[in-house]
């Protein structure tokens, strides 16, 4: 790739992230218009689309992107107001910028001379174009009334019996730092001698200098349960609106005699032993007065262009990050893999040898492996937030089309899955949502006749439960028809007319291929593809799709998925001379099996584990596995949809770092294994999906 | 693919399985294995021997005697696995064949290969690309695609064993 391509590429990928955070913004400023920092942000992302790309040749972007720009400069400057019909504009603004961005040939540019026209016709008067192309200089600092940020010094002593109040120190401090950039120094000269120290007194205080741009009050706030016991001093150091008129920097002198650590008279004192390099220079007579004033007055301004640089970069960047490309991780997390696998192999070496220095070495390993196995993942996680604001759009555009109104709640935003679950989830949710609003939620009329709100609501939430993550998909719409899927699947000959089902196991036959109950086929939905996708996609995610429903009421999709692809926990187990992994996760405990339990049993499979019936799985039957069962054999229990199960096997040999590999395209449809994993002596290791083995079981079972 | 597509010298890797010898094209080897632990799979038919540990990488092994309704033998020395790279539904796949052993790299010319007769193989014609001719022996060139096509692999789906007699405790 060559360097100009590099950077557009760069771009490319930026602008898809700003016209991202364009569309979310836009949408929340729908619901608050007059929201300033909004607005500002949007103009931002607007003046970034436009700015870069300009530079990286994008001219047709700049060009476009240009004219909204304009408009969006008015909503700031107050001579536009925010209308639905302006973000409507913007909206498709938005999207038209992204056409251009993919495919610039297939770009349409009569549409872009509409919109520019339609958002003309908005502004109150047209305003001379040549009068703003002529601006085009980033946001001046008048317009950010909210972004002018204020140094204050903080001296905060606190009371020397903090710790006995339960206060520590520290978090306050850290509390500080939440509010903006801050940079804190400790004043240890109050602690006594050692043998005078109180441990549970607190000396030190601390020098705080912070920037925010939240006012006096908000610091006041940090301390407010301390306040009147404690020394707190807060003087504004330098506001940023007037740094221009005020010298840059103050002396460090200056410093200490404000701060009262020292008197003017001492500073004087000390100064006349030393004079100011310029001086020196005039005495010596190498350059005249004339221009060392010259220089300092260089100097300062440096120093205050310096200072002003820092405080633009400032809200630009608040968590500092770096782009890295997602091929360059998926190679960090296969090399962790092969690092895990090999770990595992020195734990069971070291363990043989029983060598003290090795094993101590092999544990040190184990520990830093860990970590670097959980940090290497949490790099890939992503918030779902992402994919949520993304789809607010989507329910916006479709409710307008059909004619409904519907909002989309979201919660649980901030919970974390791996990047490519994320990234593979898209799809079958856009399907399962589309599926809520045009299937589920009734039309106005219809909903204000049966006595619900006329507004549907559409939830979506995403929360941490064990290893794996559930999103929900909840509407309160028409529900599921038990009778009509039924009928239907009666129909397709996907059941006997006299079969009977669990209401469940008829919600799940939704899920297979050509099936749909709607009657009428819409541009959004009803031709029976769909859902089968959607159970593909979630399967190859090896997470399970569960749907309950009552009719009139709603429906509430839930997805399970696994937090993360390639590395679980696992419980390590033996059976004859093979090798299998369960997910830890999932196991609850170990308990025997003796030859005595299974005549007390009569035979079936039932285990009674302190009074409790569990049934088993006998692994060496389901796999049809040769050889002679030990005496004493193990159950393992595990938890599956609130019930427990056992699985028999020979023996348990511990817990196992499982860096799972797939099967690969021979293997896919096999049941009950999802997939394998190396053990430490090179062998491979089945890992056994507990769900579908139950699910097998019990069919067959039925079977008999 | 039909013979006629066989115009150039064909470079292949003969194997032998009982007396037999068979061929596969260079192209399609990745490398030769010594006989390792093979892990089987629960539930699948017999000529999947399970899968192996390819340098931190799991490949499915395939025993060609049973493939091709011989036999099965006992392990010996010269046993090995062959890991080849075939395309399956326009994907490359990496397997394993599993052989009693590996014999040369030979140059066989265009006129020294025939095609494959529709009968008296006793193998799905479709398996063969043509019959080579070497030292008065004839060499079966495997079509190794076809050998482990979709279609081929597809009964290791079907047979979800039925629920087994060998539960021995009771």
């Amino acid at each position: 790739m060559s360097n100009a391509e590099q950077h557009k590429a760069v771009y490319m990928e930026e602008a898809s992230e700003l016209l991202a955070e364009l569309e979310t913004s836009l949408l929340e400023l729908e619901e608050n218009a007059g929201d300033a920092e909004l607005i500002g942000r949007i103009f931002r992302a607007l003046h970034t689309i436009k700015g870069s790309g300009a530079m990286f040749g994008f001219d047709d972007i700049a060009a476009f992107t240009h004219e909204v720009e304009t408009s969006f400069d008015m909503v700031r400057n107050g001579l536009l107001p925010v209308t639905k019909k302006l973000i409507d504009l913007t909206l498709s603004s938005r999207d038209y910028i992204k056409t251009l961005l993919d495919e610039p040939e297939s770009s349409d540019k009569q549409r872009a001379g509409e919109i520019i026209y339609s958002l003309k016709k908005l502004s109150p008067k047209t305003i001379m174009p040549d009068d703003v192309k002529n601006s085009p200089a980033p946001p001046s600092p008048k317009g950010n009334e909210s972004e002018k940020s204020v140094t204050y010094r903080i001296r905060f002593r606190p009371p020397v019996d903090i710790f006995m109040r339960g206060i520590n120190p520290v978090l306050l401090i850290n509390e500080l730092y939440g509010l903006g950039e801050c940079s804190i120094t400790a004043q240890t000269d109050a602690i006594p001698q050692i043998v005078d120290i109180d441990p549970e007194s607190c000396y030190t205080y601390w020098d705080i200098v912070l920037t925010t741009d939240l006012g006096t009050n908000a610091i006041r706030d940090v301390f407010i349960f301390i306040e009147d016991d404690s020394e707190i001093n807060i003087t504004v150091l330098n506001d940023s609106s007037t740094s221009e008129a005020e010298a840059g920097h103050k002396k460090i002198g200056e410093i200490l005699v404000e701060r009262g650590d020292l008197t003017e008279k001492d500073i004087q004192k000390a100064l006349r032993k030393q004079k100011p390099l310029g001086e020196f220079l005039i005495n010596d007579r190498m350059v005249d007065a004339g221009k060392i004033e010259s220089a300092l007055a260089e100097q300062k301004h440096v120093k205050e262009i310096k200072q002003r640089e820092q405080q633009k970069e400032q809200p630009a960047d608040t968590a500092s990050s770096i782009r890295v490309a997602s091929d360059k991780l998926d190679s960090l997390v296969n090399l962790v893999g092969e690092m895990v696998t090999v770990q595992a192999r020195l734990s069971q070496l070291s363990s043989f040898r029983n060598d003290p220095d090795l094993l101590a070495v092999a544990e040190e390993v184990e520990r830093l492996t860990g970590e670097l196995r959980d940090q290497t993942m949490s790099i890939r996680m992503l918030p779902i937030g992402t994919t949520f604001s993304k789809f607010k759009r989507l329910v916006r555009d479709l409710s307008k089309e059909l004619g409904k109104r519907i909002e989309l709640t979201t919660e649980g935003a901030e919970t974390e899955l791996d990047k490519t679950v994320i990234e593979k989830l898209n799809d079958p949710m856009v399907h399962l949502i589309r599926n809520c609003i045009d299937h589920g939620i009734e039309t106005p009329d219809v909903r204000s006749d049966i006595g619900k709100p006329a507004q549907g609501m559409v939830r979506l939430s995403a929360k941490h439960s064990g290893a794996y993550v559930l999103i929900e998909i909840m509407d309160d719409g028409a529900g599921l028809d038990a009778d009509a899927i039924r009928a239907k699947a009666v129909e397709k000959g996907m059941i006997s007319l006299d079969a009977e089902l669990t209401e469940k196991e008829i919600y799940s036959l939704v899920l297979a291929p050509g099936f749909s109950t709607a009657k009428t086929v819409t541009n959004v939905s009803g031709r029976g593809v769909g859902m089968d996708v959607v159970k593909r996609a979630i399967d190859n995610l090896r997470g399970s799709i569960g749907i309950t429903s009552q009719k009139g009421i709603g429906t509430t999709i839930t997805l399970k998925l696994p937090l993360t692809l390639a590395i679980i926990e696992g419980l390590l187990v033996q059976i004859g001379i093979e090798y299998f992994v369960l997910p830890l996760s999932a196991v609850e405990e170990c308990v025997e099996l003796t030859r005595q339990d299974i005549a007390n049993a009569h035979g079936r499979h039932l285990a009674n584990v302190r009074g409790q019936i569990v049934p088993y799985i006998r692994l060496r039957g389901q796999f049809v596995m040769d050889g002679r069962p030990p005496d004493i054999e193990q159950i393992v229990i595990v938890g599956i949809e609130g019930r427990r199960v056992g699985f028999v096997v020979d023996n348990v040999v511990g817990e196992h770092q499982t860096v799972i590999k797939t099967l690969g395209r021979v293997y896919k449809d096999i049941e009950g294994i999802s997939g394998a994993t190396i053990l430490g002596d090179g062998t491979v290791a089945l890992i056994l999906d507990i769900q579908k083995l139950v699910q097998t079981a019990e069919r067959e079972e039925v079977r008999g | 693919m039909s013979i006629a597509e066989i115009i150039e010298t064909t470079q292949c890797l003969t194997f032998k399985l009982e007396d037999e010898v068979f061929a596969l094209d260079i192209a399609k080897v990745r490398e030769v294995l010594e006989f390792t632990t093979v892990t089987k799979v629960p539930r699948t038919p017999d000529f999947m021997c399970g899968v192996i540990n390819l340098r931190g990488g799991v490949v499915p092994v395939v025993n060609m005697r049973l493939k091709f309704g011989m036999k099965d033998a006992e392990k010996t020395v010269n046993t090995c696995i062959i890991i080849v790279e075939v395309t399956i539904d326009g994907e490359t796949t990496v397997l394993g064949a599993l052989a009693d052993s590996v014999q040369e790299v030979m140059d066989l010319e265009p006129d020294q290969i025939e095609p494959a007769p529709k009968i008296g193989t006793r193998l799905n014609t479709d398996f063969i690309k043509g019959m080579g001719k070497h030292d008065n022996k004839f060499i079966m060139i495997l079509d190794i695609d076809k050998v482990f096509s979709a279609d081929e692999l597809a009964l290791v789906q079907g047979t979800g064993g039925s629920r087994t007699t060998l539960d021995n405790e009771i």
